[in-house]
Formats: C-alpha cells, structure tokens, sequence
C-alpha cells in the first residue's frame, strides 16, 4: 500500500507570491483522485511542488510518502522513493535516446533503493519490458532509439510520459494535463494505460482542466482546486457536474469573500 | 548536496590520480639534465644513430625555436619554464613486442591503463609511447603481410629512410610556429605508417602515450601516408601523473591522403591538469580522398590545438569533430581548419565545447577558400555549453573566401543548462550530477556517435567523470 499525503501545503513563488494556500489530500493505491480547476488556479504550482521543483518554494505544511517526510526532499530522492510526475509540458533532451535515458533513470532508482550500491537492470529484462510497455501504449519502436522528446509531437510527448511512468513503476503517479494536445484515441490508450497501472501498487492524481479524460479514467474522488485551495470534493458525479456548470459558481463564491 | 566547491573540485582530481594520475619510480635506461641546448639536440639524434640530414634539421628547427617569440594569442603560454623541463628520456633501451618484456612498473603502469586489454579485444595494432620512446609496438601480422607499415617514428626513419624523407617536414614546415619548431628539434617517438594502395585498416590502430616523469616534455612525432584508395582509423590517448609543477607536451602530426584514400585521426587527449598541451596537426587530401579529425581534449592545463585539412585535389572532402571540456584551471583553445585549394572540395567543421567551474573552452576556426576552388562547400558548426555562471566561452571563426562561387555555411550557438531540463530528468530519479552529465553527453552526442564504440563508451565515461560532483 502506498500513500501519498499533504497537510496543509502552501506554495511560493520565488518572489513571494502565494499559490497553493493551504491544501490536505491523501492519494493512496488503488485511488485515482481528479483534481479539477481553472486556467491559473495553480494546479500546474501544485504538481511541480509536489515533485520538488527547485523553483517553487513550499512555505508550509508537509508532503508525505508512506510517512517519511519527502517535503525538504529533492526531486530525484522524491522520484527514488516512488513519485512520479507526467509533465504537461516535457522537455526535451538532445542527444540522449529515450532507451538510454529510461535505462540511466531505472538504474539510479535501482541504485538508490539499494542503498547507494549500484544494481543495473539486465538488458535483456530492460528491453523485453520496454518493447512489451511501447506495445501496450502503441508506442513506436522506432521512437526508442530517438533524442528524448526532441521533435515529437504533442501526442508522442504525452505517450512517452505513461510509458516512462509505466517503466519506473512509481507508487504515486501525478498527471498534469496529460489529456491536453490529445486526439481521442491517443487519450482512450494513454488512460487505458494509466488505468492499467493502478492497483495495489500505485494510486494515481489526475490534474486536470477538463472532464473529458475522465471519461476514461474514473475517479474515485473529485477535487475542485480554484486560487490555490479545494473548494469542493466528492464523488465522480462531482466532474459531470463541473462538466455542465463550470467553474464559475466556485470562482463566483472567492469574488465575494 | 553538502560537498563544497573545493571538496568537489578535490574529489575529480582524486579521481584522475587514482585512475590516471598516479606515477611509478624511475629506473631509467637514459634520461637528459634539464634545459634545451644544441648539446641535447647532438645527444638525442646520437642515441637515435640518426642520418645526418636529420641532425641538422633538428640543429636548424631549434635554431627557429630559439629565434621565434612566444605566440601572445591563444592561451597564456608565460607560465612554460623551457629550462626545467627534460626534453628526452629513455625508459628502457630496447623496444618490447611482448608487453611482459617490459620493467614492470612501466607494464604495470600500461595494465592499470587497459591497453593490453584493449589490443587484444579490438586493435589491430598498438604502439605505446612512455616518456620520450615507444617502449612497446606491434601490429598484426596479415596487416604487415599487406604491406602496412605500422612503426614509431624512430624505427619508421631508421627502416624507410627514404620515404620519410619524402615527406618529414613538407606538411608542416619546421619554421611553421614556435611549437612546431621545436618538435623538429627534439622529436622523439610517435608513429610511422604507410598504408599501401588499395589497403583497407578495418580496425584501428592505437597510439597510447604516457607521461611518467615530472616537468617531462615529450614531443612525439607523427606521419602518415595513405595510399591510393586506401583507408586507416588511427586512434591517440594520452594521460600524466598529476604534479605541482608543470609538464609539456608539444606534437607535430603529418598526414598525406592520396586520391581516394580515406584517413580518419582520433584524439582522446586526458592529460593531467599541469600538462601544456601544444600541438600542431595537419592533414593534405588529394583527388577525392577523404580526411576526418576527431578531437576530443578533455584533460591539460592549457590545450592549443587547431587539426588542419588542405584540399589540393577535386572533390577532396575534409571533416573536423571537435569537442572541447574544460573544468577547473582548464583552458582549451581548440577547433579546426579547412583550406579549400581545388574545385567541388567539401569540409564540414563541427565543435562543441563545454565549460564549468571556471574553465575556459574555446573555438578558434578558419575555413578559407582559395581563388579558382569553385564549387567549394564548407559548414561551420560550433555549439558551447557552460555549466555555470564562473565559466567562460569565446568563439572565434576566421573565414576567408577568395572565390566567389561556394556555399558557406557558419552557425554557432551558446547555451546554459537549463534549470527546467535538470529539474525534468531528476524528477526520473537521476542525481543532480548525473542530470548534468546525460545533457552533457547528449550535447556532444553528435560527435561521440561517430566514434568506435569502445571509444565512445571511453569518451563518455571521462565526461562522467569530469561531471561527477561538479554541481552543487
């Protein structure tokens, strides 16, 4: 069972600026939790936060993995200990093929976790799983011996991310935006992926501004995040809800306050 | 991470004495007092029994030593001590083809190194050069049965006199810079190698050289003559026990390639952090023949290197690789050279370099085209990296065109590490440094993919290594 926890997070911009003003979600495994909100309501803050960018400064309260304090924690202890990001926007990496890239990260996942000893994943295990993980993702082959997102297109950018998550095997996958620049059967395949991979082993945040890619992945939980809070939770029936509504009665709500 | 500057910097030259820095006794068949004279110059050509036509090109190259002025461009060059270096010293007094005729701490010291290893894996012949002699050499035999010559330089005048004379010198001329002129002067060692018509090298041929003394000159020299349509890869390293006080390192490198041969020229170049490292390569291509350096310095305390190509025939093509890494106390000043002389020539100058804690890496470039060279293409790559804010890059890329008729190409480009690229592979779970590492060796990827993949594992290896620790 892995559990991811926040307590009371708050979230800085280097100058300053509030962001994420306070947040308590628990994502545990089996879970997929949706995370709904508008454009600037610092949902993209909150995922680069949790997995530790150098950028964001987190203020106060606590990120928890399975108990241990990951909050002071940099992003490659937090990717070690079973934290995964898919980026809305992955960058890319000239000159370094996704095989080798997705080998160099296992090994040092693989190394850190047996104690700093270094532990490589044979090559024959790694590409078996590789080919068989392209495969389920329709990846193709021939994008393995490509520079890491170096030229593909939004949708080969997006695949890359799941088949990468599917690689490392994260306890607690976040998902920012990964629906977006998506046609529909690229999104049927990258949720039946990320569905896949939830179970006893991982539970899942999905981030995200529209309902559509939870068509696909059903939540079990649903947050509505606008201007750095949760304004509401519940059920799935809350995104069908915020399908036809929108955003406006929350955001009308904070005019207000 | 805790570890502070000087500690990281300590750490990577813990790491290059342990792997290279180290330094065995001396027991030494012959070695010279310190200083440059006319009496070691009669000395050295006497141990060598050489021709004497080779004595007074040598009395005569120190002569222009001695008349020219130490070169003000470049890099600071005021910090050579002439008179305390030792221009010459003979390890052992025979050469070995066995590497367990060898003293053992000098075999020991090629062990520790992998050479023998190496030559037995993928060479198909090796020539390993410590202090100023070739204390080991051979090539396989179906290669000598073809009639390829493969020899140190010493053996290559004493066995094809003739040949050598034909060509010693003629590429670059004895007066052709300071440091060129005082190679003529006090040369020893390097390669000899003629590949004969129609001869095809398919695997490389190695040159290792070793600098084990302290405040040691060696000065190797190099020539090579492919033959008609015939092809060799010829592969240099290089690495010195770390010292306090300074050691140099000055080559001259000739190549003849015939109409249609083809030469590729190799240099991983790690020297210790107090090796100057002067060298003057230069390559002639005739009638479509095809010459190719790759130039890799990533080690030295200062590197001034410019491999040069001449086109003299048509359809010639010439290519240098050039990758530059300089870390602390390091300066490269690097790049390459194509003279177009012949119509329909081609060249293609790529150079990445790559500075971090305080290093300086540079590109330093000519590509010239001669009157009547119609049709001449030529493209200039040079991309640099700098790792952080103490490090420092300067390009500068002489062109010079005299014909109107060519497509010219120049691109260069500057770039930082950027914060959102590491941020992105750590968050996969990889250390800040090994981040920094792989958008290294991705930067340089271009080059490295068109080495061996013995070397390119080599290649990447030592930039791991100059990377380790190096962000903190």
């Amino acid at each position: 069972m892995a559990r991811l926890e926040l307590r009371n997070l708050h979230v800085a911009l280097e100058d300053g600026t509030e962001i994420v003003k306070g947040v308590d979600l628990a994502v545990a495994s089996n879970e997929v939790h949706a995370i709904m909100g508008p454009n600037g309501s610092g949902k993209s803050t909150l995922a680069y936060a949790l997995m530790g960018h150098p950028g964001y400064e987190i203020t106060e309260g606590q990120i928890l993995l399975d108990g241990e304090d990951l909050t002071e924690a940099g992003a490659d202890e937090r990717a070690q200990k079973g934290l995964f990001l898919a980026f809305q926007y992955p960058y890319a990496i000239p000159g370094v093929t996704v095989t080798s890239f997705l080998r160099s990260a296992i090994n040092a996942i693989r190394k850190a976790r047996a104690g700093g000893v270094d532990d490589p994943v044979p090559v024959p295990e790694f590409r078996k799983e590789l080919f068989a993980q392209m495969e389920r993702l329709k990846v193709s082959r021939e994008l393995a011996s490509r520079y890491l997102n170096d030229g593909f297109s939004g949708g080969e950018k997006k695949r890359v991310e799941i088949l990468q998550m599917a690689m490392l095997k994260p306890r607690i996958a976040v998902l920012d935006e990964t629906d977006s620049g998506l046609d529909i059967d690229a999104l049927k395949i990258v949720a039946a992926g990320v569905k896949e991979l939830v179970g006893p082993s991982m539970g899942a945040l999905v981030i995200t501004h529209y309902q559509r890619i939870l068509n696909y992945i059903e939540p079990d939980f649903v947050h509505v995040f606008v201007d750095g809070e949760i304004a509401e939770e519940g059920g799935p029936e809350l995104a069908h809800e915020l399908e036809r509504t929108g955003y406006a009665k929350w955001e009308k709500e904070k005019e207000t306050v | 991470m805790a570890q502070t500057e000087t500690e990281i910097v300590q750490g990577i030259g813990s790491d290059y004495a342990i792997k290279y820095g180290f330094h065995v006794p001396e027991d030494y068949f012959f070695k010279s007092g310190r200083g440059l004279s006319h009496e070691l110059v009669d000395a050295i050509s006497s141990h060598k029994s050489e021709p004497d036509w080779m004595r007074k090109f040598r009395h005569r190259s120190l002569d222009y030593f001695l008349a020219r002025p130490l070169p003000t461009w470049g890099g600071d060059l005021t910090g050579i001590d002439f008179e305390n270096i030792y221009y010459y010293i003979r390890p052992t007094e025979k050469q070995a083809e066995s590497w367990d005729d060898l003293p053992p701490d000098i075999r020991d010291t090629w062990d520790k190194l992998g050479i023998p290893e190496a030559e037995k894996k993928y060479l198909a012949g090796v020539g390993a050069q410590y202090e100023s002699e070739v204390v080991y050499h051979k090539l396989q035999a179906d290669l000598a049965a073809k009639g390829v010559v493969f020899l140190d330089m010493d053996s290559g005048l004493r066995e094809h006199e003739e040949l050598v004379k034909q060509y010693f010198g003629t590429i670059i001329p004895q007066n052709d810079n300071k440091f060129a002129a005082l190679n003529s002067a006090v040369w020893s060692g390097g390669s000899f190698i003629y590949v004969p018509p129609g001869v095809a090298v398919e695997m490389p041929l190695q040159a290792y050289f070793r600098i084990n003394a302290e405040n040691m000159g060696q000065f190797e020299r190099t020539l090579i003559i492919v033959d008609e349509n015939a092809y060799v890869h010829y592969v240099e390293g290089c690495t010195a026990p770390i010292y306090s006080s300074d050691s140099l390192h000055s080559a001259v490198v000739e190549i003849v390639v015939k109409k249609g041969g083809r030469c590729r020229y190799t240099t991983i170049q790690n020297w210790s952090n107090n090796v100057y490292n002067l060298v003057t390569k230069r390559a002639v291509a005739y009638e479509g023949a095809t010459m190719e350096w790759v130039d890799g310095n990533l080690g030295s305390k200062l590197t001034m290197k410019y491999p040069a190509i001449w086109l003299l025939g048509e359809h010639a093509h010439g290519e240098v690789l050039s990758i530059a890494f300089a870390g602390a106390g390091q300066h490269q000043d690097a790049g390459g050279k194509c003279v177009h002389v012949a119509p329909n020539t081609s060249s293609v100058i790529t150079s990445k370099s790559i500075s971090k804690n305080g290093g300086r890496a540079g590109y330093r470039g000519l590509l010239e085209v001669a009157k009547g060279a119609k049709n001449s293409k030529s493209k200039v790559v040079c991309d640099a990296l700098i790792l952080d804010e103490d490090s420092r890059s300067d390009t500068y890329p002489y062109i010079r065109i005299d014909e109107n008729e060519v497509d010219i190409g120049h691109e260069a480009t500057v770039s930082k590490i950027g914060e959102e690229q590491l941020f992105y592979l750590m968050s996969r779970g990889l250390s800040e440094a090994e981040a920094s590492a792989m958008i290294v060796s991705g930067f340089v990827e271009p080059i490295t993919k068109e080495l061996p993949l013995e070397y390119a594992v080599e290649m990447n290896r030592l930039i791991q290594l100059q990377m380790e620790g190096s962000v903190g």
